[in-house]
């Protein structure tokens, strides 16, 4: 029973990373109607960028946040310099321009930092008084770190009025230029948000899996299925098909097949889920009138 | 009277496909101008055009006495002009309310947003019932009024209403352009009217234009128009 809630909490845990990158995917997707397969080299290079802060002397919350202008300033720049020009490109020519950034940004990686995995820090304490028998230090902060993450986003976009126009912009880009939305710049923001959420997602997963330039590789992978587990077009669905992602995943590698294994047992539970309910778990119940 | 809106040898066309040629209309100051024309006359085409959407023009148009011709769409919404499109284009996913914030999107003076609020729930107190629901479960009728009330919260110079009456039961017709003229009449809004329904049309405007295969064929008092025997015959049917 300890064993079992121990995995059970850990997946959660790890779940939660692949939330994060999940609903980054799915809020590029929202207003682009296409699947950024280098969100996550995009967040294992911001954490590459916050791992040199801290070798360069920088408190970690400080290199966090700076971190976090960076990857907003990266996912704008790779919006607007890299995707608006093939916007209207065929769908697998985006396709390939996203598979091109992927291995850029993980060859530059390499490249720069060279492939030998580094530690990364973690900021919580390794003897906090809330880790425990069940959990580290380090997954109980990086699990409230993402509710923080995951409430923050959902509060902007509820209630406030920019939330709500990159929303409109999202689904309707004509009725939103006629009151007067700029939708560039709403593309631009949602790419630099998702962009901020996935190096988030990046620096809590890089104490655990060291860092190195495949490091968001697999964790891209869980995150996708994720989204697509929970309704690639509702971004809550999707973090929450992240969070089950992560269970599944973590119980299977420990009741069922053993490690090597639990990446196919967890696909298979969501291609099971997809055959039933093409949609998603979640997907949206599209009301329309005709 | 003056012209708020000033086209002046319009030409537009959708990839090779040329649909207005030489299309010259004023929109009176505070007055309501109508658009007539048989289905694919360019009715459409002449209000994308004076919002830069979809559509590839030359000629000049001129807004509150500036040229807006070539500006994004965006920026011509706001200069105040407030397009309720062909379709509705409401947001079918969001709210019913939320449709009529996005209306305010660009302004700042909250209190006068507030009141914008209630005077669109007097006009249409069918939206105010149903403020909580998706728009895209709303009547087609009250889907039009939100699309209407949506333009008003842009507290618009000019209106461009492409055919309100669309698929409408003929009481709620009625009903819509009663609060079109109150609104004309209240708000001191200029209005470019687009119909198929022309007996409506004449009846609401003070001008009217003729549109014929991307041409303008006619133009002046709607009254004259109303009275002309060759538009009796072919848009009236008396
Ligand atoms: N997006 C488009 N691409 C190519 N051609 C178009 C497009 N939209 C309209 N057209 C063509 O332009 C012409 C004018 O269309 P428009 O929609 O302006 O007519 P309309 O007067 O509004 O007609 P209706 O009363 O049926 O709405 C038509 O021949 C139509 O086929
Ligand atoms: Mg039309």
């Amino acid at each position: 029973m300890q064993a079992f809630l121990h995995q059970l909490l850990s997946g959660l845990a790890t779940g939660g990373i692949y939330a994060s990158l999940a609903l980054a995917l799915v809020m590029v997707y929202q207003s682009t109607h296409h699947i950024n397969f280098a969100q996550g080299e995009l967040a294992m290079f911001s954490t590459y960028i916050a791992w040199t802060l801290v070798q360069a002397g920088f408190p970690y919350w400080e290199a966090f946040f700076l971190t976090l202008i960076f990857a907003f300033a990266l996912g704008v720049f790779v919006q607007n310099v890299i995707l608006k020009p093939v916007e209207n490109a065929s769908f697998f020519s985006v396709v390939m321009v996203f598979i091109g950034l992927l291995v850029i940004f993980n060859s530059v990686a390499g490249w720069i930092y060279t492939y030998t995995v580094k530690t990364f820090p973690s900021p919580f304490p390794t003897q906090a008084w809330y880790g425990g028998s069940y959990l580290s230090p380090h997954e109980v902060g990086m699990m409230g770190v993402t509710l923080v993450v995951l409430g923050l986003v959902f509060a902007f976009f509820r209630f406030t009025k920019l939330g709500l126009a990159m929303r409109a912009a999202a689904q309707n880009p004509v009725s939103s230029r006629l009151v007067g939305i700029r939708v560039g710049w709403m593309l631009a923001l949602g790419a630099g948000l998702a962009g901020a959420i996935g190096a988030v997602a990046g620096m809590m997963a890089a104490p655990i899996l060291y860092l190195e330039p495949n490091m968001m590789g697999g964790i891209l992978l869980y995150a996708l299925a994720g989204a697509v587990l929970g309704g690639i077009d509702n971004p809550w669905g999707a973090a929450l098909g992240g969070v089950l992602v992560g269970v599944v995943e973590n119980l299977a590698g420990a009741y069922v097949v053993g490690t090597e294994l639990k990446l196919t047992v967890a696909l298979c539970v969501i291609v099971g889920v997809l055959v039933f309910k093409p949609s998603g778990l979640f997907g949206r119940f599209v009301v329309t009138r005709v | 009277m003056s012209a708020i809106l000033e086209i002046a040898n319009l030409n537009a066309a959708y990839g090779e496909t040329k649909v207005l040629q030489g299309v010259s209309i004023a929109v009176e100051e505070g007055g309501i101008t109508a658009l007539l024309g048989a289905n694919g006359a360019g009715k459409t085409t002449t209000l994308r055009a004076i919002c830069n959407m979809m559509v590839r023009t030359s000629g000049t148009i001129t807004f509150a006495g500036e040229r807006i011709d070539g500006r994004a769409t965006e920026d011509i919404a706001r200069r105040g002009i407030a397009h309720v499109p062909d379709g509705r284009g409401t947001f079918g996913h969001l709210t019913v309310e939320e449709n009529l914030r996005l209306g305010a999107y660009t302004r700042r003076d909250r209190a006068a947003v507030n009141d914008d609020f209630q005077r669109v729930y007097a006009y249409f107190p069918r939206l105010l019932e149903r403020h909580k629901q998706q728009a895209g479960t709303l009547s087609g009728g009250e889907q039009q009024m939100l699309a209407i009330g949506r333009a008003l919260m842009m507290r618009p110079k000019l209106l461009l209403l492409d055919e309100p009456s669309f698929g409408l039961a003929p009481l709620i017709v009625r009903e819509i352009f009663r609060i079109l003229a109150a609104i004309n009449k209240d708000e001191k809004t200029s209005v470019l009217l687009v119909e198929q329904n022309a007996n409506l049309a004449l009846e609401l405007a003070g001008q009217a234009y003729l549109l014929e295969t991307g041409k303008i064929i006619m133009g002046g008092e709607s009254a004259v128009i109303a009275g002309d025997p060759s538009v009796r015959r072919a848009y009236l049917g008396y």
